[in-house]
């Protein structure tokens, strides 16, 4: 049978295909459907877990407990699990353990650009990287075979295009019943890394390795297809397929296992071919390999290590060098050069809107975290002046609050960052005394990545009803004394409440509360403007709601365009009426 | 073989469903017995932000991201971001231009002006030889639904392609939430009337 499927979609349904058991994960795009959609086969029990690091721990101590098992990541969430992910490299299991890396080439939703790849190397495990859908789904299955082989975690690598794009997928068969495991296998000089014990496990990996590279010389997804020998191309990902199609003529050496390298298949494929081309989005990881075989391949030095390697680049880059033929096409002149760019924005009926247009006019500093939330950076309210990496805003914050500012700083954190990452820092400014403001913007989801739930949520991935943790609870039994919970959607509360918070001498912590609109799914009438009353101020617009919109009425004196609301766009969340100042914006009856 | 592969383009804008309209779009490649494949922006994106689909039906595809110049329907949902794409289209190509304006906050806060439609009219006919303007979100106001635009412009694309509608109606149906199901068809009936 096949199927159009993304490369999500194909991940999942190669976890079912492999048997996998038990799926744990983290959300974060490009790799969050992955879970969303593990979830529909019912054979396999699967999770949101709080962070990365404990979904690596949990699928280990599944796969140690002989149930076959898939984590999955985004790019900078190998970060976070890579402390486990290593052990698990030295332990070894009882039955397959594949973790999925999602990268990000272009950065379409990342703080980095991270090249994943180089895990495997620094980590000393087998990488696997799909170019298709089908791929995706059948390099699952192999991973688990490769995992139980070689007794070893096996990542897969995709990047945005490979899990975004959809393309046919002919499907497998069911997997065989699951039987029953245990009991549990006590073999401590395996599975517990004490320094003695793993002393004597690093030369295992060390052989492992290369025995798995010996394995690669043979494995059918490292395959050479000759063409012209004029070019001869190594390539993998999809970076394989945008080669393909540049170079249609050129002899190729796909590489579906990208470590370790079958220098063998690669000697033979570069005595093969007059001019040999490494072909790589992001970091030169193959190429250098290569190289330091004594083979003259070209990469980086024409293609570039920054953003997706299109086919658009890798066909003008192919023509600069004379490795194509020139063509000439050229847009005509345009009579509208300039456009207005287009960036996301919070939606309308947005919960962080209140927080972010008080910490504009308050002009306070702010360390920011991850989330929808950082769209708080962009304008009009240009407040968050800080974002690295998910939980950061507490620690930076707290360090903040150790410099002797002048002025009293706050963060911003989601609730699921704050579950995910903020609890030991805030831990750590209660225990040294720290001073700051943590506002924990409370909108009872996962929003960005996609809605996912967290332990603030009364259900689970697969629907289970769960026990809700209550974050004021949480954050007093952490040993905050200053705690206030405030409604998001009041603008004088949320006013009064900043204040008090940021004028407190401690760490103070101030819950702003209020669904996601994709939570709540309660819209309410859309207001409107009394155009007579409306002095076209301005103050509206500062709210950054897409919903405010100008009409073409003006103030006669300012000539200033008057404030208008879209019947479409607006919910009625009510706080653009309650930060205009002439009461010119209504409520409809 | 070239001749009988087709590339398409969406643009728009995130939350307008473009990822709905290129699902259907490709699964309708699918049907006609095309090798398909379709590439989406998701995450944060979505979040009002300019969006863009790729899809191709031919015999083989490779790639799954389209190049510049190389595009033969762009299907525009709103105008700034069917300008903003125009330099993917082939100059014999077809832009198909939903009549809608939403304005990116840089216009609303005053930063930026959003261009005359007169001139963004102009420099569509300079990049493509064949353009067509569709009232679609118009005509899914007046169904009382303005989500279902994207498929009043599906089908108006049906007609321009002349593909057998069955296959289009079957597709849709699957696709969207079975409570506007009803909806959808009958906006995709009022998008092939829309096109002659
Ligand atoms: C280590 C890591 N994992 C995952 C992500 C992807 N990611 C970015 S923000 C976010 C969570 C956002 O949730 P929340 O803090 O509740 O904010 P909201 O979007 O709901 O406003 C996730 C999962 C990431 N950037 N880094």
């Amino acid at each position: 049978m096949k199927a159009l499927l993304s490369g999500n979609e194909a991940i999942a349904r190669g976890a079912y295909e492999a048997g996998i058991e038990v799926a744990t994960g983290y959300p974060g795009t490009p790799s969050s459907e992955i879970l969303q959609n593990v979830s529909t086969y019912k054979t396999i029990y699967s999770e949101w877990s709080v962070n990365e690091k404990v979904a690596m721990d949990a699928a280990a101590g599944a796969a140690y407990s002989g149930r076959r098992a898939l984590v999955t990541t985004k790019q900078v969430g190998m970060n976070v699990l890579s402390d486990s992910l290593f052990y698990t490299a030295y332990t070894g299991l009882e039955a397959g353990l594949v973790v999925l890396t999602a990268d990000d080439p272009g950065m379409f939703s990342s703080q980095n650009e991270q090249d994943n790849r180089h895990y495997a190397k620094l980590g000393k495990f087998p990488m696997l990287e799909p170019a298709d859908s089908q791929e995706c789904k059948d390099f699952i299955v192999r991973g688990i075979e490769i995992s139980e082989q070689f007794d070893t975690p096996v990542v897969v690598r995709t990047t945005m295009r490979t899990s975004h794009s959809k393309s046919v997928v002919e499907l497998g068969g069911d997997p065989a019943q699951a039987g029953d495991v245990g009991p549990f296998t006590r073999n401590m000089q395996k599975y517990n890394c004490m320094c003695l014990w793993s002393k004597k496990r690093h030369p295992i990996l060390e052989q492992r390795l290369l025995d798995l590279a010996e394995f690669a010389e043979t494995y059918p997804d490292n395959f050479i297809s000759w063409g012209d020998r004029d070019l001869g191309i190594i390539a993998s990902g999809v970076v394989y397929e945008y080669a393909r199609q540049v170079f249609p003529k050129a002899s190729f050496l796909k590489l579906g296992m990208v470590y370790p390298l079958p220098q063998k298949k690669i000697k033979e494929f570069a005595d093969g071919v007059k001019k040999l081309l490494v072909i790589e989005e992001l970091d030169p990881f193959i190429e250098e390999q290569v190289r330091a075989m004594g083979i003259d391949a070209i990469g980086k030095a024409l293609f570039p290590p920054c953003d997706e390697l299109l086919p658009q680049t890798l066909q003008r880059i192919a023509r600069e060098n004379g490795l194509l033929p020139p063509v000439e096409k050229t847009l005509p002149a345009l009579d509208t050069p300039d456009l207005p760019g287009r960036s996301p924005v919070l939606c309308a009926g947005c919960p962080h809107r209140s927080t972010f247009y008080l910490l504009n006019k308050m002009k306070l500093p702010v360390a920011g975290d991850i989330g929808c939330y950082n769209l708080g950076t962009l304008p009009p309210f240009n407040a968050q002046h800080t974002m690295g990496s998910m939980g950061a805003s507490i620690g930076v914050l707290h360090g903040m609050g150790k410099s002797g500012l002048p002025e009293p700083a706050v963060c911003t954190i989601g609730d699921g960052t704050f579950f995910h990452a903020g609890i030991p820092p805030l831990l750590n400014m209660v225990h040294n005394h720290g001073k700051g403001t943590v506002i924990i913007m409370d909108n009872r989801t996962t929003a960005m990545t996609g809605h996912q739930d967290h332990p603030g949520n009364n259900y689970t991935l697969m629907g289970k009803p769960t026990k809700e943790v209550d974050i004021e609870t949480l954050v007093r039994a952490l040993g905050v004394e200053k705690v206030m919970s405030v409604d998001a959607f009041d603008v004088k509360a949320m006013g009064q409440a900043l204040k008090e918070c940021t004028a407190y001498d401690g760490t103070a912590v101030l819950i702003a509360k209020g669904p996601c609109i994709f939570v709540s799914r309660n819209p309410q009438p859309a207001y409107n403007v009394d155009t007579d009353k409306c002095v076209a101020c301005g103050t509206c617009a500062k709210a950054g709601c897409p919903a405010t919109i100008k009409i073409d009425e003006v103030n006669p004196k300012t000539k200033m365009k008057k404030a208008g609301i879209d019947p479409v766009l607006c919910i009625g969340c009510d706080i653009c009426r309650q930060i205009c100042p002439t009461g010119a914006i209504r409520k409809p009856e | 073989m070239s001749e009988d592969s087709y590339k398409f383009l969406i643009a728009g804008v995130g939350g307008q469903g473009t990822v709905l309209a290129s699902d259907i779009l490709a699964e309708v490649g699918i049907r006609l017995g095309y090798d398909t494949k379709k590439s989406d922006i998701l995450g944060l994106a979505v979040r009002g932000g300019s969006v863009v689909s790729h899809i191709q039906w031919a015999p083989k595809v490779h790639s799954p991201v389209l190049d510049e110049y190389d595009v033969d329907y762009l299907i525009g949902f709103e105008w700034l971001e069917t300008l903003r794409r125009l330099s993917y289209i082939k100059p014999d190509g077809f832009i198909l231009a939903n009549d809608c304006r939403i304005d990116p906050m840089t216009v609303t806060s005053g930063e930026a002006n959003y261009p005359e439609k007169d001139r963004m009219m102009a420099d569509f006919k300079k990049a493509a030889q064949h353009v067509q303007t569709i009232a679609g979100t118009r005509t899914a106001l007046d169904l009382g639904n303005v989500l279902c635009f994207n498929i009043v412009v599906l089908g108006g694309l049906s007609t321009i392609l002349g593909n057998e509608p069955d296959i289009w109606r079957a597709v849709i149906k699957e696709r969207v939430p079975a409570k506007v199901a009803d909806l959808n068809l009958t906006a995709y009936e009022k998008g092939r009337e829309l096109i002659n």
